[in-house]
């Protein structure tokens, strides 16, 4: 008999469907696991009909008649996605009972495969934050320590792949939402190149910059997922189709990999540097090229995110106005009334402060200097790294400054808990693929990523350099 | 005093483009129908629906640039203007600001100036409040809500009420034979905004301006100016400064109401939409927008006049509806006789449809039923009077015009024998006229024709009976 315990989809999936082992076990293995574990906060609600549906999976196989790819192997989805009938809260009391009128493009895609979805996982209040403290249901608390934040904002999403609630989660992220949480829960994180994922079905956080991804064991399992989630959809103007790939890395050796200056100098200054640095040895022991590049713009990507997120936020959001599916303030008298109490009671308070930033960045006589601006920003940085894959593969960096911090440390200071997404951003305003992979420990346990980023759409490429290094780092 | 001022005054128009589904889903766009029967995630705006653009709806809008000589911008971009409003599924409303699809353009009123079009851009329309007094509360109908809304902004060059009623008239007039839209008004598939402003002749600055919505027909366009006007040049006169404010039209009322000061103005925090990527139209889609562009009004009217050799005002008549010109044309094609369609469309088709409102001239007569009865009355088969009752009988029915002509008998023709002992009859009953023949013999001619009709009720074939009446009378000649 297949042991379950941290099995990867790619081998859960063969396993099923060789009928070494069932859907209706795996499901209730991780069923189990999420009852086990329920004190982390990671899973919003269990969805009732996946056992059924994994029985009617394990029929379908027995019965020999043709299934997905992913037939019976069991996921949770972030409580941002919509799937019919089901519902969708974005963590937010505001949509406390919002159910589903429809399914995400990215969910539909996997339960095409025959995928069986079995939980929505916990977040910060629509995907802001960066530790799942933001949930209105409470924080999630990190796979490993229940003193620690899960990070954020698909916290829910990475506890549950790495406690082994499910198979494979999916994470949304706008400016690290899938790295940050991966890399503090001790797993891999892809956010995918701008576009290849559609977003029609994902609630809208900030919608130049959102991307949905795996969360997964290995990052073979993040190729695999995203094999499916990946493709234009006719509902989403903004999706591209991936080239296909032409690459024929098959080695470290000779690999030209780039580390940005502004991010080591900072980096530098961080407790858990010298993780970082060990990899660069090992790169280079490997017979990688290490260059490192100069990049004054870099300095200017969190600036330029704090304007063009929350502008967007702010009129993303504005649909939440108590009118047609949020809760409406029960003293709300007259039409005013109903957007200022309900909107003033339905949001937290993390909601609330980006709606307001954004809204100030986008009126009359500021927009030039805020929102205009950093839309420049964001052109240059685009320009730049354009400029910065001419001459190398792929950029190393750290995922985070440090490790998985404690509950609390953070929320009186947001803009600390903002500067936490330093090394993140980047990839969502430059629309470029990167994945978090685990990379060691800090002094107190607490689990650390590595990054690496590519080129727009060279996605798999990505894939491939980075299971490479997870080669030599063992993951 | 009124004389020493001028009026200046600025046009935004909003026309429903007649596009098969809404703008940014394919729901129905259709006018009447159950309310949120035609509703999707799109157009609610539920949580993570993304739009995605109608190619008719921009072509259309294209259309509409064409046909007042606008410039088609190579690429246009979409824009989100947030505000807070129940009709408002989204909280903003895709519109566009800085990169509107047409750019520029004009057009020329009788009297040869040329009003100065700024753009026409593209943009969602948003669903429609019901307040219902049996029930408390107020209703949402988001049918509305996305169907596509060309928006029209003309220069500050109109300087009377008159001027930018038939500014209006020709723009609505283009869309419509365009096939862009139907501006139906009482739909509100044309609304319209007037921006004005007065200055004492001779003044270079212009005045301080307020702008008026809610007009939805050209009457009270022309209304609500001449107020305005009337209240800016007396306000002053008072000595008073005009306000910028956005005012409210109350057709009731007859007057123009504040709804907003400059100062409570919207801040409508425009940019572009990320949902929606910048559009590139190609040389070759304004190139197959040209070749479809049907024939507007004004070309139609010289080619009556050149093909047809109608006098001017008939063809200017034919063509002020897009619907009376189509069945001009329709009759004259199965008739040939487009003279005749012509003056039977004006002399009697066009007074009926001034008998009830809001209807085309289709629903007085069909093209078919038109063109048998002129044909009936050149060939003989109707008499004119049976003509003008069939018409009568078929008007604003479905009824097929020849099978109604023969259940009424009026071409149920009488035979060669029955004719012929009908003159004989009447010539035995009227002695005296016979008598009279040789005196004046056309006058006697035309009683015996009146009474022979009389006496079949009109279904004597005209001509034989003239000859008829005229060969049994030849002996009484001498």
């Amino acid at each position: 008999m297949v042991s379950l315990k941290d099995i990867t989809t790619i081998k859960l999936a063969e396993a099923i469907k060789s009928q070494q082992i069932s859907s209706e076990q795996a499901v209730t293995y991780y069923l189990s696991n999420i009852k086990k574990y329920e004190h982390k906060n990671a899973v919003l609600e269990v969805f009732e009909d996946a056992l059924l549906k994994a029985k009617e999976i394990d029929k379908k196989i027995k019965a020999r008649e043709s299934v997905g790819a992913l037939a019976g192997v069991p996921f949770i989805i972030k409580d941002n996605m919509l799937c019919y009938g089901k519902k969708c809260t974005c963590a937010s009391k505001f949509m406390e009972d919002f159910v589903s009128p429809y399914t995400a493009t990215a969910v539909d895609r996997l339960l095409k495969q025959d995928a069986i979805v079995i939980a929505r996982a916990n977040m910060d209040e629509f995907a802001m934050g960066g530790s799942c403290e933001h949930s209105a249901f409470g924080a999630c608390l990190n796979a490993v320590s229940d003193s620690h934040v899960s990070g954020g904002s698909s916290g829910g999403s990475a506890v549950a792949v790495a406690l082994n609630m499910c198979s494979f989660a999916l994470g949304s992220d706008t400016g690290g939402s899938i790295r940050q949480p991966a890399s503090f829960n001790g797993v891999v994180g892809f956010k995918p190149s701008y576009g290849t994922v559609s977003r029609f079905g994902l609630v809208a956080f900030a919608s130049s910059l959102d991307q949905i991804g795996p969360i997964t064991k290995t990052i073979g399992d993040a190729e695999f997922v995203y094999s499916f989630l990946s493709g234009i959809d006719e509902h989403d103007q903004t999706t591209i189709s991936l080239p296909i790939s032409n690459s024929k890395i098959s080695s470290l050796k000779g690999l030209k990999i780039g580390i940005i200056k502004q991010v080591l100098e900072i980096a530098q200054n961080t407790p858990n540097y010298s993780h970082f640095k060990k990899i660069i040895d090992v790169l280079k022991n490997c017979g990688a090229n290490i260059q490192i590049i100069d990049m004054k713009e870099y300095d200017l990507a969190l600036p330029a995110y704090y304007i063009i997120a929350p502008s967007e936020v702010a009129s993303n959001l504005g649909r939440f106005d108590g009118i047609k599916y949020t809760k409406r303030a029960e003293q709300a008298k007259d039409i005013g009334s109903v957007y200022t109490l309900s909107r003033t009671e339905g949001f937290g308070e993390e909601v609330k402060r980006r709606i307001m930033l954004g809204n100030f960045c986008l009126s009359s006589g500021y927009y030039d200097a805020y929102y205009k601006n950093a839309k420049r920003v964001q052109k240059l940085l685009k320009n730049k790294f354009d400029e910065v894959f001419k001459s190398v593969d792929a950029i190393i960096l750290p995922t985070t400054l440090g490790g998985a911090f404690k509950l609390n440390e953070k929320t009186e200071e947001p803009t600390s808990m903002w500067a936490e997404d330093m090394f993140t951003i980047f990839a969502n305003l430059a629309e470029l693929p990167a994945i978090s992979i685990p990379n060691g420990k800090t002094a107190d346990g607490m689990p650390l990523g590595v990054q690496v980023a590519c080129k727009k759409l060279d996605d798999l490429k990505l894939l491939k350099i980075a299971s490479l290094i997870g080669g030599v780092l063992n993951v | 005093m009124f004389s020493d001022y001028e009026v200046v005054i600025g046009l935004e128009v909003h026309a429903e483009l007649k596009t098969k589904t809404k703008v940014f889903c394919s729901c129905k766009n259709e006018f009447g129908s159950e309310p949120n029967s035609n509703c999707c995630p799109v157009c609610v705006g539920m949580p993570g629906a993304l739009p995605v653009l109608s190619k008719e709806a921009v072509f259309l809008t294209i259309k509409a640039g064409l046909t007042i000589g606008s410039q088609i911008s190579p690429l246009a971009v979409f824009e989100r203007k947030n505000y807070f409003y129940p009709d408002l599924a989204k909280a903003y409303q895709i519109s566009q600001l800085e990169k509107p699809i047409c750019v520029g353009g004009g057009i020329k009123l009788k009297s040869g100036k040329n009003i100065r079009i700024n753009r026409i851009h593209l943009e969602e329309d948003a669903g429609k409040l019901i307040h219902k007094s049996e029930v408390i509360g107020t209703f949402i109908d988001y049918n509305r809500g996305g169907v596509p809304l060309i928006e029209m902004v003309t220069e500050p060059d109109i300087s009377s009420a008159e001027e930018a009623v038939e500014f209006l008239t020709k723009y609505r007039r283009n869309l419509i034979f365009a096939s862009v839209a139907d501006c139906k008004m009482q739909e509100g598939g044309m609304r319209c905004d007037v921006n004005l402003s007065v200055r004492k002749k001779g003044d270079k600055k212009l005045g301080t301006r307020t702008e008026m919505k809610n007009l939805n027909s050209f009457k009270s366009v022309q209304r609500a100016i001449t107020y305005e006007a009337k209240r800016q040049i007396e306000e002053l006169e008072k000595g008073n400064a005009i306000r910028q404010e956005t005012r409210k039209w109350d057709d009731n009322k007859n007057r123009s109401f504040t709804m907003r000061s400059k100062e409570e103005a919207e801040d409508y925090r425009y940019f572009p939409d990320p949902d929606l990527l910048p559009v590139r139209i190609s040389e070759k889609t304004i190139t197959k927008a040209k070749a479809e562009l049907p024939e507007l009004s004004e070309q139609k009217r010289e080619r009556y006049v050149r093909e047809f050799s109608l006098p001017k005002y008939d063809a200017e008549i034919l063509t002020n509806e897009l619907d009376t010109a189509l069945l001009f044309e329709e009759a004259s094609r199965l008739t040939n006789m487009p003279k005749q369609v012509s003056n039977f469309i004006m002399t009697y088709v066009l007074a009926k449809k001034k008998e009830r409102d809001n209807l085309s001239v289709f629903d007085v007569i069909s093209a078919d039923n038109l063109a048998y009865i002129i044909k009936a009355i050149s060939t003989n088969e109707l008499t004119r009077p049976n003509a003008l009752m069939l018409f009568d009988m078929v008007c604003f029915t479905d009824k097929d015009a020849k099978s109604e002509a023969v259940k009424s008998g009026f071409i149920s023709k009488l035979s060669e024998a029955e004719l012929e002992s009908v003159v004989d009859f009447l010539i035995e009953q009227n002695a005296q006229a016979v008598k009279d023949y040789k005196l004046n013999q056309v006058k006697v001619e035309n009683f015996f024709m009146g009474q022979l009709m009389k006496q079949t009720k009109g279904k004597a074939d005209v001509n034989k009976g003239r000859t008829l009446i005229n060969e049994k009378l030849q002996k009484y000649k001498n």
